[in-house]
């Protein structure tokens, strides 16, 4: 359909001529900001493994709607909300985190979950006939499925969630950082982590529509992944890992336009390829670090240090 | 190797097991090749998959377990897209990043961050395979891509059926073999470490242990389910005991008793697909064990308030020290 040459804004032009396209980028755009952002705070309070489970609980939903006739996108929303409110619900066994990081006894239980969750996703794929093709569609994305209302509500969504972290995010930091303290000073710690996998949800559901159920990470944890390696200071690797995920949704979307190839192999690769130029440098600064002993802490505990004090 | 297609559905349809008596609807079923070559494979495949996810949960490695069945997913599409046998890429997978992410992260405790980018990498180059498979050649390939993602038991064939049984036995010797020093590092590991266990080679020889099931159990309920296999029976295995033999014993018969109830129900209800059956059930069991050891504990305490042991006491029995290995 398209060829690719050398003149890049010629490129540019041709490929913004086509309204899926644009709708793609739109609403890449609104899913880098939000997994950037949001992903920045899985990372730092290591829930990885949360944010996976509730990526993948997404996918039934969006199964089920399509089965029943509804827009998929009432599927991952409702879906992974609910997941959200249901690990929340969990019983920690008295280390909180253990359990939504994936390293904890109790972190079996929602991978029973998210087991059982794929389970009725296939069920629903296979009570609604002729639909292999849509079943790559959810796990791995697409970039020509995306509609203007989906933009609408994608942008209300992001809207919404940003809000919702900017309102959250000084007692996240602060119990992130340090439970304990946090508590102790009086921030509602159940409550915050409960709100915080709520957002992660929606931002899982958000970007399961660009990258497909089981690519979220690709958006959700890589560029903040990336982000942590580079600086320590919270500002500054909040803004690098929104940065990280736009440049890599563009540049991922633009090269799948062009290419035979899908959207998620191209995000991926993208994200992961920053991630290992991030680790590179850090190990490269550390060892030079070690070699000067200036009798200083780690940029990283320094970095945290500061800023928790001034809050 | 092309890929197994499920049977069609229109050849299984009619007067199956919902016979008069259940004993003639069980032998009806046992009659039908296609149901004991899934046996055969399935069940090698859920007692290795309990065994091992009794381990995978002990030592905190679910997340790692997770990413290897869908490093599973890459390996098959990429043995696809090659033209090569299907089962030697899976292998060939899942073994490598078993073992690289034992030499790489230890007990994984630190790097979540690192196994989730990884393997979010990996799925993308799946989704590569998958395109290259289905841009080469012209059969049927959404239907091998649903079977590498979400299984095909009864499709399994009587040479592939018993192949996955003797490699799961092979897989099973190994397990049973390192389970003892194994059980000693996952408990404590320093002390093992100190009384001469080689804790160090342990890990990244579990890790590709559990990428070898993956790959297995890929095979019978598909890359993106073959997790619940590995973690509900174990999960509930350890709700109900924490005994680490009878925990050990308990999660591969849960295992192999949701296996065998899920091809039966899947049988009895052919809309539903087998993987569906197998990973509700085991799910179920898990709910279960949930529920009881809540009521159990509750029993425990009250009994502790008044001083007297209570039969089936479900507190830890086993010490690191009685599981040193002896000299």
């Amino acid at each position: 359909m398209t060829g690719l040459s050398w003149n890049l804004v010629d490129d540019v032009r041709q490929m913004l001529a086509f309204h899926f396209m644009l709708n793609a980028l739109r609403a890449g755009t609104i899913v880098a900001v939000v997994a950037g952002a949001v992903g920045y705070f899985m990372v730092l309070r290591r829930q990885a493994f949360a944010g996976h489970t509730l990526a993948v609980i997404g996918f039934p939903g969006a199964a089920g709607a399509t089965w029943l006739g509804i827009s998929p996108v009432f599927g991952y929303f409702g879906f992974c909300i609910a997941g959200a409110l249901v690990i929340a619900a969990l019983p920690s066994g008295g280390r909180p985190n253990a359990g939504l990081g994936g390293y904890g006894e109790e972190s079996a239980v929602i991978g029973t979950v998210q087991a059982f969750a794929l389970a009725c996703g296939f069920l629903f794929v296979s009570l609604y006939k002729g639909f292999l093709s849509g079943l790559n569609n959810l796990l791995f994305g697409t970039i020509i499925g995306v509609s203007d209302n989906q933009v609408l509500t994608l942008l209300i969504a992001g809207v919404i969630c940003l809000a919702m972290l900017a309102a959250l995010a000084r007692p996240l930091l602060f119990s992130s950082i340090d439970p304990a303290v946090a508590r102790a000073r009086g921030v509602p710690v159940r409550l915050v982590a409960a709100a915080f996998l709520v957002l992660l949800g929606v931002a899982a559901a958000g970007t399961s529509q660009v990258t497909g159920s089981l690519l979220v990470f690709a958006l959700l944890v890589a560029p903040a992944a990336t982000a942590a390696r580079l600086t320590a200071r919270p500002a500054l690797g909040l803004s690098l890992s929104v940065l990280i995920a736009l440049a890599v949704t563009w540049v991922g979307e633009t090269i799948a336009f062009f290419s035979p190839y899908p959207i998620g192999f191209w995000v991926s690769s993208l994200a992961f390829a920053a991630f290992l130029l991030a680790t590179t440098y850090r190990a490269a600064a550390d060892r030079i670090g070690r070699r000067q002993p200036r009798g200083s802490t780690s940029p990283t505990d320094a970095g945290i240090t500061a800023t928790v004090g001034a809050a | 190797m092309t890929p197994p297609l499920a049977p069609p559905l229109s050849n299984l349809a009619g007067g199956r097991l919902l016979a008069s008596d259940p004993i003639t609807g069980i032998s009806n079923m046992l009659g039908h090749p296609f149901i004991q070559h899934a046996l055969l494979a399935g069940t090698a495949i859920a007692l290795l998959s309990g065994l091992v996810g009794y381990f995978v949960v002990l030592r905190g490695q679910v997340f790692a377990g997770d990413a290897l069945s869908h490093v599973a997913y890459a390996g098959a599409l990429a043995a696809l897209a090659a033209g090569v046998d299907l089962r030697f890429g899976l292998f060939a997978a899942t073994i490598v990043v078993g073992l690289a992410l034992g030499m790489l992260g230890g007990r994984g405790a630190a790097d979540d961050v690192v196994i989730g980018t990884t393997f979010a990498w990996v799925l993308g180059l799946g989704v590569l395979f998958l395109a290259l498979y289905t841009a080469h050649s012209s059969t049927s390939n959404g239907a091998a891509n649903a079977n590498v993602l979400f299984g095909s038991i009864f499709g399994i064939s009587a040479s592939d059926a018993s192949t996955a049984a003797w490699i799961a036995a092979g897989l099973i010797a190994v397990v049973l073999l390192i389970a003892r020093p194994l059980l000693f590092a996952s408990l404590d590991s320093a002390v093992a470490s100190a009384r001469g266990v080689p804790v160090r080679l342990l890990g990244p020889l579990f890790l590709a242990v559990v990428g070898a099931t993956a790959a297995e159990a890929s095979q019978a309920v598909g890359a993106l389910l073959l997790f619940g296999l590995l973690a509900a029976p174990a999960a509930a295995a350890q709700r109900l005991t924490d005994r680490p033999w009878t925990g050990l014993a308990l999660s591969a018969a849960l295992a192999v008793a949701a296996m065998w109830g899920g091809l039966a129900l899947a049988y009895a209800a052919p809309k539903l697909p087998a993987s569906f059956a197998i990973m509700t059930l085991a799910t179920a069991e898990f709910a279960h064990a949930a529920l009881a050891s809540i009521g159990l504990r509750r029993r425990v305490r009250r009994h502790d308030q008044h001083g007297t042991p209570l039969a089936g006491d479900p507190r830890p029995t086993a010490t690191a020290a009685e599981l040193a290995p002896r000299a």
